[in-house]
């Protein structure tokens, strides 16, 4: 017994269970018999009524926003612009390409950069080096950031300091691709870590170069883990709304939005600008514009979902 | 054909240079600069932090060449757009407490039982289907929860307790309410790894001395899971001081004054960043710095709280893996 306490695997943490363990035990001798079956069933009950309550919470959301906005459901929200005036009248049109382009943009950055840097920490990176575990900590801690400060540092560094590339569809898509990298790196690092090591050294046996290894046979083993990766960094992206606020998505766009120029809009933040204004129409407006978005949301998560299960592999 | 030396692999190669050492043929420079750029977008995240913080740093300081940081951390009024200015940034920080308190009061229980029942109660096929859900409310947008807290949650909270003081549409409780449904997902799935992670030798030596399953739940898997379960509250803690559009659309614009009424409105610190930067701001003024003022405390509180959460998590999981 004492050996086994010297070892280091025995942490707080089993010392605690072996606590709870002995504690349980204990708890049964002195009551001696079997009382507290009514314990267990109301004990289970509190279990359904806590997973119930948070799936109650689920249903609302869903039911209510069906509820609210689906008649206002038809094709004008997505061949109309913005209409301050008549509420009737608006749609999504612009907030929807605005959203096309932000996403756009971020798949294109995020994907070779969050892909690249995985690849990095988990093929060659040493990870005793200091600087190596700095940027491990480094992407952990940031992807714990709150986006709202993301927009600040869009704010400041892409649309007026270093960048200056003023309030555009490019300078939202810079900064939700800082804001998604930390997803897109941690799933990615975690699917090329998921490949075992005997393919690696098949390859280089068979004299390939490391790249040619991580290339032809890394990657593709890793790709359906990180393709869910992204797509859940990509439903991140087009969900969120507050980084935006700060980096201009927040106009009145009545007409097509371009990447590099112009204003934009995108659908959270065209939701939130309806939410806000006091007519009722807004609101159903608004909650018109959730069920699209959640739509959309949907179709994108149960993909990443099925492409999870589709691809699953144990080795 | 000269004959093959010892320290030849490929005769192919051998046959015209013989003593070709083991390694590559040449200095792969493609191998290297592929490396290279690489560590470049790894690099690339530590850019990201230090551009957050140099981007917070230069307005801070000169808002605080302006506001003394004792006034601005202890003054209990907020009204930096008035003509007569008070830079007290409490009573933000209080709405921003009260958020996050409220929230944890709804998730906590609610994350810890479903946590609980999935890892030990729940059979598999039931389990293949409830975590899945739980996951569809982790991915639905802020906003919606935010329309749905403002235009659902708020009546009908007036309707439910009719008797407490309700003031205006806006309610800073509910706003938290509504972030607590929004991070029920996240203690519930954190919680549910650390407990799963427990292993099932804990669980079957607590069934031969005869205890029962609820004993086993709450007396070994949940003390042994502790860490990752303290982690888990932690990040959702961290997640809601976060949170900014729910606490925009359902708590509303607030009071300049240092109160701590659930039922009014009120502001909390990302909530005031998101509402001034949609005002049109001029750079350089004192209100466009408050922005990166206010920004610079919420990123350090939840840099610390993030920090506390992963040593908590890397400790749980070297134990038993």
């Amino acid at each position: 017994m004492s050996t086994e306490e010297k070892t280091p695997r025995v942490s707080e943490r089993t010392r605690l269970a072996v606590a709870g363990a002995r504690a349980a035990s204990e708890s049964i001798f002195r009551e001696g018999g079997r009382g507290g079956r009514t314990g267990n069933a109301l004990f289970f009950a509190l279990l359904l009524l806590g997973i119930g309550i948070a799936l109650i919470g689920l249903v609302t959301i869903l039911t209510w926003s069906a509820v609210e906005g689906g008649p206002r459901l038809s094709w004008d929200l997505f061949t109309e612009g913005p209409n301050t005036i008549l509420p009737a009248m608006a749609g999504f049109k612009t907030s929807i390409l605005g959203t096309l382009y932000v996403i756009g943009g971020v798949i294109m950055l995020a994907v070779p950069i969050g892909v690249g840097a995985a690849i990095y920490l988990e093929e060659y990176a040493d990870n005793t080096r200091w600087y190596n575990r700095l940027i491990e900590l480094n992407i952990q801690n940031l992807a714990g950031v709150p986006s709202i400060v993301f927009g600040i540092l869009g704010l400041a560094f892409i649309v007026r300091g270093p960048l200056s590339l003023g309030f555009v569809a490019a300078a939202g898509s810079l900064t939700l691709t800082l804001l998604v990298l930390p997803t897109v790196i941690l799933a990615s690092r975690e699917a090329i870590r998921a490949v075992p090591s005997s393919i690696r050294a098949g390859s280089l046996a068979l004299g390939a170069t490391q790249w040619q290894t991580i290339w032809r046979n890394v990657l593709p083993s890793a790709l359906p883990g990180i393709l869910t990766g992204v797509i859940l960094a990509v439903s991140r992206a087009l969900g969120e709304a507050a980084p935006l606020l700060l980096v201009g998505a927040a106009t009145f766009v009545p007409y097509d939005p371009e990447f590099w120029d112009g204003g934009y809009s995108v659908l959270p933040v065209q939701i939130f600008n309806y939410a806000g204004r006091p007519q009722d129409e807004f609101r159903v407006l608004a909650a018109a514009g959730v069920i699209v978005m959640l739509i959309v949301l949907l179709a994108v998560n149960s993909f990443a979902i099925w492409l999870r299960n589709r691809y699953e592999r144990k080795w | 054909m000269p004959a093959l030396s010892s320290g030849n692999v490929a005769s192919g190669a051998g046959a015209e240079n013989p003593h070709r050492p083991l390694g590559a043929a040449r200095p792969r420079y493609g191998e290297k600069a592929i490396k290279a750029l690489l560590a470049l977008c790894a690099a690339l995240s530590v850019a990201v932090t230090t551009a957050i913080v140099i981007s917070l740093l230069q307005p801070t300081f000169s808002f605080f060449g302006e506001v003394s940081i004792s006034d601005f951390l202890t003054g209990t009024q907020w009204a930096p757009g008035q003509a007569r200015a008070q830079f007290g940034v409490l009573p933000i920080v209080a709405g921003t407490l009260i958020v996050t308190v409220t929230a944890l009061l709804v998730a906590v229980p609610v994350g810890l039982l479903s946590a609980i029942y999935l890892s030990e109660y729940a059979p598999r096929r039931v389990r293949q289907i409830l975590k899945p859900a739980l996951e569809v409310l982790a991915g639905i947008p802020t906003v919606a929860i935010g329309l749905f807290g403002f235009a659902f949650l708020r009546p009908l909270a007036e309707d439910v307790l009719p008797f407490l003081e309700w003031q205006g549409p806006f309610s800073i409780g509910v706003a938290g309410v509504a972030v607590g449904l929004l991070i029920i997902p996240l203690v519930a799935s954190i919680s549910e790894d650390a407990m799963r992670s427990v292993p099932s030798g804990l669980r079957e030596g607590a069934y031969a001395l005869g205890s029962t399953k609820m004993r086993v739940s709450v007396r070994v898997v949940f003390p042994a899971a502790i860490s990752g379960i303290v982690a888990a509250i932690v990040l959702a803690a961290s997640r809601a001081v976060g949170e900014t559009m729910v606490v925009l659309m359902v708590g509303g614009a607030g009071n300049p004054e240092l109160v701590w009424n659930p039922l009014e409105s009120a502001q909390a610190m990302t909530a005031y960043i998101g509402r001034t930067a949609t005002g049109d701001i001029a750079t350089g003024t004192i209100v466009y710095d408050t922005i990166f003022a206010v920004g610079s405390l919420l990123f350090v509180m939840t840099l610390a709280m993030n920090m506390f959460a992963i040593r908590l998590v890397r400790r749980f999981r070297e134990v038993y893996e």
